[in-house]
């Protein structure tokens, strides 16, 4: 098992983020946290990704446990880093360095990786992700599209196993939307494991084969993409869709369930 | 996010927009000098931090006025030579540093024991050499303090000054706080910068002082939330992408005759100005 939680639970100050939580993801596979927002997507990516630990209960990595002691190894960390990488929500957190090339080549450099390595795994990366031509620019000062495929490409450097995404559509327009998702499924190539924190169920099918429904810290659901969206009750329970009220031409009031995309939200 | 550089006259808002346009312009004026080909900028940064640190502790030790202007002379030169416009050096440091600096020297003019010669009208206050001495060595030496490490800020990439430090055995925890801090500034002055053209986007006619007073008041508690929330996650991004507080570099520092030439420069002229000025 790649990730194993039992009976997790971690709060902020006055919000219960996960409850108790139960849940294990297979290696190799493709899954979506789904949930509202405020649901718990979030925070568990960050604790998948060891940047913060349960107040109760564990979590595994591959049968190890995560715990702050371990971390303190530089060792694990860095085996852990090499093989796990988070790409966040808002990629301005994510871009600290002083141009797009340096960004690219910071995580390889942590991990102390030879340094005529990391320029030519930098310069395949850029070309992959089709940000060559923004190497030397600074980060800050791109567009949020760019800024995106940077940060994605700061993190697939590694060519990391387990891949973790907090909703990486948002914001971007349609097009950007569908090459990101285009790339992520060619760069999984079936191999990867890719962890999805989304409330887009557009294009669910693609991202993922097994969802986790997430509803204030605890697991609401799980199952396949296309079990998950047949299961309008459930959807609405869980605030992934609502009622979507409009008058026909004819003066008939019509109701149906009504899903956002991430660029709706 | 695209920074405009629209200036213009007006209320209380379009002011602060324009003070954040103009914090965010130095950053980047700093950004883009320390990539040029100036003289300091071809030093190894290690050379810069040693060799400049240096004269600021020559400054701190001298006692001769004359001494202390001439390693300002000396920094000025260094500027003009690595490109660095004395225009900005100006407005960035000696007019900024004049007042603060005047405040605590200029009690000694009057405070400083010895030869009077001149008396304050009205309050009679005598004005003595030694004090006129006094004051002008404390001013002197503020200005020229601060314009080394200006110098050393315009002329290096920020994370070379970060690894130099480290190489001169500064403690993990205060370079990464110093590294972060740069990062911080510049989120800082983004969420502010919305902030206000939101509110101005919102905002019709003058405001009274009072209204004025209270939004920069809630604005400032937005921001402290705001910034303390972006603060954290990125270093939590450094942290998921493997920083464990040591500063690494694809840029290797390299020792040649020119730095050799530079760092013997900066060593003759510190401790010749301390043999001669103390």
């Amino acid at each position: 098992m790649l990730f194993e939680l039992r009976e997790v639970t971690y709060s902020y100050e006055r919000q219960t983020a996960l409850n108790q939580l139960n849940l294990s993801i297979a290696q190799g596979s493709r899954v979506a946290l789904l949930g509202a927002n405020g649901s718990g997507k979030s925070t568990l990516l960050r604790m998948l990704d060891s940047l913060c630990f349960p107040q109760a209960g564990s979590v595994h990595f591959q049968g190890a446990e995560l715990t702050e002691e371990r971390f303190a190894d530089d060792a694990f960390a860095f085996a852990f880093r090499r093989q796990v990488g988070l790409v966040f929500q808002n990629p301005d957190v994510q871009l600290f360095n002083p141009t797009v090339f340096d960004e690219v080549a910071f995580s390889p450099l942590q991990l102390r990786w030879p340094k005529a390595e990391i320029r030519e795994r930098v310069d395949e990366i850029l070309n992959r992700m089709r940000i060559r031509h923004l190497k030397d620019r600074v980060p800050h000062r791109l567009s949020g599209g760019e800024k995106k495929r940077v940060a994605l490409a700061s993190v697939l450097v590694l060519d990391p196993a387990v891949l973790l995404l907090d909703e990486p559509t948002a914001g971007l327009d349609p097009r950007s939307q569908s090459q990101l998702i285009d790339l992520l499924v060619d760069w999984a190539g079936g191999v990867k494991s890719v962890i999805t924190a989304t409330h887009d169920l557009a294009d669910l099918a693609d991202i993922a084969d097994r969802c986790f429904i997430l509803d204030s810290g605890r697991l609401a659901a799980t199952g396949p993409p296309e079990e998950i969206l047949r299961d309008r009750e459930l959807l609405e329970r869980t605030n992934l869709v609502h009622a979507h009220r409009h008058r026909h031409a004819s003066g008939k009031v019509h109701s149906h369930p009504h899903m956002h995309s991430s660029e709706d939200l | 996010m695209k920074w405009g550089h629209g200036r213009h006259r007006g209320g209380f808002i379009e002011h602060t927009i324009d003070a954040l346009y103009g914090a965010m312009e130095r950053f980047l004026y700093a950004e883009n000098t320390a990539r040029g080909g100036g003289f300091l900028q071809r030093i190894d940064p290690r050379v810069k931090v040693g060799g400049l640190l240096s004269l600021i502790l020559a400054v701190a030790l001298i006692t001769r006025v004359w001494a202390i202007a001439a390693i300002l002379v000396v920094a000025i030169a260094l500027a003009m030579a690595s490109l660095i416009s004395l225009g900005e050096l100006a407005a960035r440091v000696w007019l900024p540093t004049l007042p603060f600096t005047a405040v605590v020297a200029i009690p000694a003019i009057f405070l400083t024991p010895g030869h009077v010669i001149w008396r304050l009208p009205v309050l009679d206050l005598p004005v003595t050499a030694q004090g006129i001495h006094s004051a002008a060595r404390l001013i002197l030496r503020v200005e020229t303090a601060v314009t080394l490490v200006l110098l050393l800020v315009l002329s290096t990439p920020w994370t070379h000054v970060l690894k130099a430090l480290r190489i001169f055995r500064v403690p993990v925890v205060f370079v990464v706080i110093l590294g972060m801090t740069c990062r911080y500034i510049l989120l800082l002055l983004e969420t502010a910068h919305e902030l206000f053209e939101s509110r101005k986007s919102r905002t019709v006619g003058a405001m009274t002082a009072g209204e004025r007073r209270r939004i920069a008041v809630a604005n400032a508690g937005v921001l402290l939330g705001r910034t303390f929330q972006l603060s954290n996650d990125v270093y939590l991004a450094m942290q998921s992408r493997g920083f464990r507080g040591e500063v690494y570099l694809l840029d290797d520092f390299e020792m040649r005759r020119w730095d050799w030439a530079a760092l013997l420069s900066f060593a003759g002229v510190a401790l010749l100005s301390i043999w001669l000025g103390r």
